[in-house]
């Protein structure tokens, strides 16, 4: 097998692929990275995991069809390195060799025969516009759990009925839900997924930023290729293993009424909480008191550092009390993706709705909203 | 009016700290109630094969038994004694109102464990009398309420109490004056300084170091040498410095239970019974208490005494057993030692703090009341009804007797 190609293509590739690498293989051949050119003179650089799979499909400028398989990660360090000239890649015999520019690397190769075939795409369902999806996913995987020990709320779930999809996450203390449109295949098509939150996150942001749409597919219920989900765009393809689709009835947990609504700068508040939280330690609440036409927001006790920070609010209902995670509180704002955030709330310990500034048509129900779980102090 | 200990007579001025000792605290209380025993060899202790000797008389103690000895050591050593299983609510009763005795002097009383209290008597002298008074005044009401004997060290340190109470026991009282201090440790071995373990003891002897009196003589730079932080420790404890206050009351760092199992166990399913059950008893000791903890963590002893702690840290404290338990399965399961044979198991919390300040991070769907009020249910119907009245279905044991069908 030998192929040329330009050096920032290929190091681009070979970092895309290189990621879905696992860092600790179970078995050592998963830690290579497979490269194929095919009888139609294509360069395809894939890798897998048994979860998750990513594939590059490249134009070299020349090539003569093979197959090598070949350290993941000491490929990705080779290629950022190497200067900006024509990489050349020959196979010789049990060695591979790169050359580019008076650099030459001799690697070992690795098992071919062992790799294990990558999954089947599923069938199509329907694309989306990489960046509106990465925004997307991006707003809603920041509430999906991190413990691995309760992997139903790691993941992100994508429900999908007609042109509407709609993704949500929880690790209980929150709850992000996001509705968006896409182009669906079929205009009825419906499916339910449970996605790896972190691999989605990463997969929807290295898909972004290039204009271009994202396929998403995906069986129906019922369909061929079910428990997978994959997601092309541009050359790249990748495919996940989905969760076990077991979730919170969410829909039934976000309050639809409310006794007070608070609209905030983003940016003013996001910076005062900022501040009073620097004396709060993990996990400890940042407590907010709304009065008339201000905000007080206070973090720290009597026994250790306090601080506290007063905020004009426009405010409608009635003067509540109520803290929160910091963390929590911070993580909202920053997904909800406009300049007004609004607040609302029934009592101190029933969930709040942070949602982006004032709704074009108020009681529509905007698209994003993210649901926060207060603190209870003890009185 | 002193009883015997000729130290009493000692100057006790600059003398303010007691260190009050049982003796053979848990034999003594057991004596009380098989009184037909006295001054005979008596343990007390499990006596299957897997017990340990918790308290011996003296009358044992001569036999060279002594206390966290192997039962059948024990009675290899002293075939004669008479050995009592613990029962160890009385000696908490007596406990209790020994503390209160110490309380009803100072409210500066330490405990150091259910048979030992550290005192500082210093603001009760006006009222009381010099130290040494006290001392044999407390000496006294204890064997007047409670029938049983304890040791008073007096002196101006902790750690020279507790060195004085220990020499005068049993039964007596020891006054070290604060300027008889460096004669009375000088001669004592290194090992009865506070801190100095087995691997000090022997560090110090490769020095020639044998006595507290030899350790004096070494310059401090010397001892931080060898030592590090340790060393400025001891120089100051082999001058008679120890700086420690009496602490009326240490919070708990931790509240932890462990059981040997009279047999080797390797059934996971009777396993997670004993993780159920001690999980139990921890968050009762917790709710009791008034704390939460945020970590917990379990302790798995191999037959062949080679022991692990797996322990984790919860998002939110607890003193819940449902989660307690639901954690120390998770830790035992990644253990992976869920085929090997056991000898013991343990459950902790640690992380404490008390509850009441607790601000409590709600959960999406969490039901207004929920666990928590269930075992504080529990905690309530097993003070009324005693402690069967209530538990896991999966800790109700079938009657033992053969039923009459």
């Amino acid at each position: 097998m030998i192929f040329r190609i330009d050096r920032d293509v290929l190091a681009e590739a070979v970092a895309w692929t290189a990621r879905s690498l696992p860092a600790r293989p179970s078995v050592p051949v998963l830690a290579g990275m497979r490269l194929e050119v095919t009888d139609d003179q294509q360069l395809k650089l894939s890798g897998f995991d048994y979860e998750v799979s990513a594939e590059v499909t490249l134009e070299p400028q020349s090539g003569e069809p093979g197959v090598v398989l070949v350290s993941g990660k000491l490929l990705a360090e080779i290629t950022r390195a190497l200067p900006a000239q024509p990489v050349d890649f020959v196979v010789d015999g049990a060695k591979a060799v790169v050359t580019c520019g008076s650099a030459r690397f001799t690697l070992l190769t690795m098992p071919v025969e062992d790799y294990p075939s990558l999954p089947a795409m599923p069938p199509a369902a329907g694309r989306i516009g990489s960046d509106v999806f990465a925004g997307a996913v991006g707003q809603v995987a920041v509430a999906a759990g991190k413990d691995d020990t309760l992997p139903m709320l790691t993941g992100v779930r994508m429900e999908i009925e007609g042109d509407t999809v709609t993704l949500a996450a929880t690790d209980r203390y929150r709850l992000a839900v996001r509705e968006l449109k896409w182009h669906p295949e079929q205009p009825d098509f419906q499916a339910i997924a449970m996605v790896p939150g972190r691999t989605l996150a990463d997969t929807a942001k290295a898909l972004g930023g290039t204009g271009a749409e994202v396929e998403i597919a995906l069986s129906s219920v019922g369909g061929t290729g079910e428990g997978m989900i994959g997601f092309s765009s541009s050359g790249r393809r990748t495919t996940t293993r989905l969760l076990d689709p077991e979730f919170p009835k969410y829909r039934s947990l976000l309050p639809t009424e409310f006794s007070a609504r608070a609209d905030i700068p983003t940016a003013s508040f996001v910076e005062a909480v900022k501040r009073v939280a620097l004396v709060a330690e993990r996990n400890t609440p940042v407590r907010l008191a709304f009065r008339g036409d201000e905000v007080v927001l206070e973090a720290g006790s009597g026994d250790e550092a306090q601080a506290v920070e007063v905020l004009p609010v426009d405010f409608d209902g009635d003067d509540i009390n109520i803290a929160f995670n910091h963390q929590f509180l911070l993580e909202g704002l920053g997904a909800i993706d406009s300049d007004v955030a609004r607040l609302q709330f029934t009592t101190s310990t029933k969930p709040a709705i942070l949602t982006g500034g004032k709704p074009v048509d108020e009681g529509a129900t905007p698209d994003y909203r993210y649901l926060i779980m207060p603190i209870r102090l003890s009185s | 009016m002193l009883p015997q200990g000729g130290g009493g007579l000692a100057d006790d001025s600059g003398c303010p700290i007691l260190h009050v000792d049982m003796d053979a605290f848990f034999a003594s209380v057991e004596l009380l109630d098989r009184p037909e025993l006295r001054g005979r060899p008596v343990i007390v202790g499990a006596a299957g094969a897997r017990g340990v000797v918790l308290s011996a008389t003296y009358e044992a103690r001569r036999f060279g038994v002594h206390s966290a000895m192997p039962m059948t050591r024990a009675v290899r050593l002293c075939p004669r004694a008479t050995v009592i299983p613990p029962s160890h609510g009385k000696y908490a009763e007596v406990s209790r109102g020994v503390m209160e005795i110490f309380r009803s002097i100072t409210p500066e009383v330490e405990p150091v464990a259910s048979d030992e209290a550290f005192l500082d008597v210093g603001g009760a002298r006006r009222r009381l009398g010099p130290p040494a008074a006290i001392a044999a005044m407390i000496r006294e009401q204890v064997a007047e309420r409670y029938g049983i004997t304890c040791s008073v060290g007096v002196a101006s340190s902790k750690f020279v109490a507790k060195l004085a109470s220990r020499q005068c026991k049993p039964d007596g009282l020891l006054v070290v004056p604060a300027d008889g201090v460096v004669e009375f440790l000088h001669p004592l071995p290194v090992a009865a300084l506070w801190g100095v373990g087995e691997r000090t003891e022997q560090a110090l002897v490769r020095l020639g170091i044998r006595t507290v009196g030899d350790l004096a003589q070494v310059p401090v730079s010397t001892l931080q040498r060898e030592f590090g932080a340790v060393g400025a420790h001891l120089a100051a404890l082999a001058c008679g410095r120890d700086e420690r206050p009496v602490v009326p009351h240490t919070p708990d760092k931790s509240i932890g239970n462990e059981e040997t199992f009279p047999h080797d166990v390797d059934d996971p399913e009777a396993i997670r019974r004993e993780l159920l059950r001690l999980s139990e008893r921890v968050a009762a000791r917790l709710r009791a208490s008034g704390q939460v903890g945020r970590t917990v963590s379990v302790k798995l002893r191999r037959s062949d005494f080679t022991t692990i702690t797996r322990s984790r840290t919860l998002r939110e404290a607890t003193d819940v057993a449902k989660e307690i338990f639901a954690t120390s399965c998770e830790l035992f399961a990644a253990s992976g030692m869920d085929r090997v044979r056991l000898r013991l198991v343990g459950v902790r919390v640690e992380n404490l703090r008390p509850a009441g300040t607790a601000a409590r991070q709600l959960s999406l769907g969490e039901r207004e009341t929920g666990w928590r009020e269930a075992e504080q249910a529990m905690d309530k119907a097993i003070r009324r009804f005693g402690p069967d009245a209530v538990r896991p279905a999966s800790l109700v044991r079938p009657p033992s007797g053969p039923m009459d069908l």
